[in-house]
């Protein structure tokens, strides 16, 4: 399979009165064609940084993209003007933003806000045309075509994320950036946007990066996941790494985090204190302070990143040793 | 163990200009001391408001509460302004349910002052240092404020205020909702000791499924205002009977690789409360629905001992009684 995007060593840095922020650090990560991929991290973990680095949308000029390269099919976004992003943009990469009540304009029609994207991507294409394939997609999310010239706030919530997922999709993108597409939706209409999203992607062959907190929502949706903390992967790799062969003392204290719903377990284990402030990380592992396994070396040195097998990688000093195995 | 808190048949109705909403309708149960009851359900079924209206911060329409055997559903404000030393909220957003204006110590201490609870100023301190110790505050951030605490801070603060009057009853709605899963987890293991320290009973109002299955001991659903099932939590997850309960459990997305529901999609989405028309709420999504579920109200039975579901196909579907 051909690496389809392939994000290499990404620094994303944000100015502000307490010193440089490091929102992301050294980020690698690819996405090979027709594929999910799951970013998974608290809050404040870069998650949304990084996808919005690959649009080019990081805001300035407080922001900005320090190093790193985004191949995107074999050429490199950050060398782009900003004409040529705005053709990619909604074009071959579009997002999907988490909040479907704040991402649409109140004060255009849904179908318009649908209609707009075709028209920006397509060459000398009629009237008529435009609307006709508006409609096809409200139809293709399952809102009736009748309801084209209606209000976002004449929709409920997983109604308005379907528009989104309408307007992301209008152009048939070959990558999706869905960043916590079903959080602000309840579980039975998370449900239901899910198995949509899962059957548009398949149909029309798009690779996906998810952006989520929801381990249980990865495990239903993605091929390989990538677990951020403090704006670095901290362990990558395929389903089956990250569930069954957890590495990285983060992403087992995720795992012990979340009540398990098989078993009447009596209490959870946490992970202790909070994540550190991204305005001063501290200067060896980032996740050292909050680790029951740290040695001595964690607190000074940075840990490299160590691929324990193929393809599963793990930044962590003890990563060749035990970490969990579950099942 | 006795009763603490007993709700029968409660309705609250909100007037809007489109006709009556009916937010909570024919709600009944009862919790004992040192329990917990999880009540789940999605946004608009009526949880938070039932949370509230057993508070009075709403005055019901109808129905009664007993607390610990006392009618306490029409009390005049002095009565209620006693009745709340013992029956006390904490609320779902950290960032909007303490005042910005107010430092932690001053927050904590506001419910002492208006009760008079401390003869002087060193007690008081004594009393405040001894809740943030509680929650596990550390001292040095008794004079920081709000917006310099993070989300898991602030919600302890706001546990420490819920605490500072020795309540026997809280009502905890959507405590950890706002909350990533890592001190989402440190504040349900909090809740958990100080309920297991200090005796105390919860109504544990929230979406997340598996979070209400880890802490409750009984399990009430809620869909459109009424209770379609309730009964005790691992029975309800191991034995669930109504076609909501059923849709909702395996929408869970569960964190396993080898365990991937079966995914039963509802089609639609939850109706308007206002003015509903009588029969099953859940009828326009439901897949057994048929002429009687759109024409009667389902009872509420008894399908196992403490098992009550309120559905009019679950005796034939299930193949019970």
């Amino acid at each position: 399979m051909e690496r389809f995007l392939d994000v290499r060593d990404l620094n994303v840095e944000f100015g502000s009165d307490r010193g440089v922020v490091r929102a992301v650090n050294h980020v690698s990560f690819h996405i090979n064609k027709g594929e999910t991929i799951g970013l998974v991290g608290e809050t404040g973990a870069g998650k949304t940084t990084t996808a919005l680095s690959i649009m080019q949308l990081v805001p300035g000029p407080h922001g900005r993209i320090t190093a790193g390269e985004l191949l995107f099919e074999g050429e490199d976004l950050l060398k782009k003007s900003e004409r040529e992003m705005r053709k990619i943009r909604g074009g071959k990469i579009s997002m999907i933003f988490q909040d479907p009540m704040t991402s649409l304009n109140p004060v255009v029609t849904v179908g318009d806000q649908i209609a707009e994207v075709i028209k920006l991507h397509s060459e000398r294409i009629s009237r008529q045309e435009i609307r006709k394939r508006a409609e096809n997609m409200l139809e293709l999310v399952g809102i009736p075509a009748a309801r084209y010239e209606e209000y976002p706030h004449q929709f409920s919530g997983g109604m308005k994320q379907r528009v989104v997922i309408a307007i992301a999709l209008a152009c048939n993108p070959e990558l999706l950036i869905a960043d916590e597409p079903t959080t602000a939706l309840d579980v039975t209409i998370q449900a239901q946007v899910l198995a949509l999203m899962a059957r548009l992607k398949k149909e029309l062959n798009t690779s996906m990066i998810l952006i989520t907190h929801d381990l249980g929502v990865v495990a239903g949706e993605c091929d390989r996941v990538a677990i951020m903390y403090a704006g670095e992967i901290v362990e990558y790799g395929s389903l089956k790494n990250i569930y069954k062969e957890t590495k990285h003392p983060y992403t087992i204290g995720l795992f012990g985090s979340i009540p398990n719903i098989d078993k009447k377990d009596t209490r959870l284990v946490p992970i202790p204190g909070l994540m550190p402030d991204p305005a001063n990380l501290p200067k060896g592992c980032c996740f050292a302070p909050r680790c029951q396994y740290r040695l001595p070396e964690c607190e000074s040195c940075h840990p490299q990143t160590a691929e324990v097998s193929p393809g599963h990688f793990v930044k962590c000093l003890r990563a060749q040793e035990g970490g969990r195995t579950n099942g | 163990m006795g009763e603490i808190l007993r709700v029968e048949h409660l309705k609250k109705y909100f007037k809007t200009p489109a006709g009556m909403l009916h937010a909570v309708d024919d709600v009944s149960f009862s919790i004992e001391k040192g329990k917990t009851l999880g009540v789940v359900g999605e946004s608009g079924c009526g949880k938070s408001t039932l949370g509230r209206t057993i508070l009075h911060l709403l005055d019901s329409t109808d129905g009664k509460i007993y607390f610990e055997g006392q009618d306490i559903t029409s009390v005049s404000k002095t009565q209620l302004k006693e009745l709340r030393r013992n029956m006390q909220i904490i609320f779902q957003d950290p960032f909007s349910s303490l005042n910005p204006r107010m430092c932690v110590s001053e927050i904590i201490q506001e419910p002492l002052e208006i009760y008079r609870a401390c003869p002087d100023k060193q007690s008081m301190q004594r009393r405040v240092a001894a809740l943030m110790r509680t929650v596990g505050l550390a001292p040095n951030l008794a004079g920081a404020y709000p917006h310099e605490l993070d989300g898991g801070r602030r919600q302890r603060i706001g546990i420490a205020r819920a605490l500072a009057m020795n309540p026997k009853f809280i009502v905890c709605d959507e405590p950890v909702s706002a909350l990533d899963v890592s001190i989402q987890a440190q504040i349900l293991n909090l809740m958990q000791d100080l309920q297991a320290e200090l005796e105390l009973t919860y109504v544990f109002i929230t979406h997340n499924l598996s979070v209400v299955k880890h802490i409750s001991d009984d399990i009430l659903v809620m869909y459109l205002g009424r209770v379609v099932e309730y009964s005790q939590g691992d029975e309800l997850f191991e034995h669930p009977y109504h076609p909501y309960t059923k849709a909702l459990l395996a929408a869970i997305a569960v964190p396993d690789i080898d365990r991937q529901n079966e995914r039963i999609l509802l089609k639609g989405e939850i109706s308007s409360p206002i003015n509903p028309k009588p029969g099953c709420r859940f009828a326009p999504r439901c897949e057994l629905c048929t002429d009687i579920c759109r024409k009667k109200t389902p009872p509420t039975e008894e399908l196992a001992p403490g098992h009550f579901v309120a559905c009019h196909h679950v005796r034939e579907m299930n193949g019970a009684g």
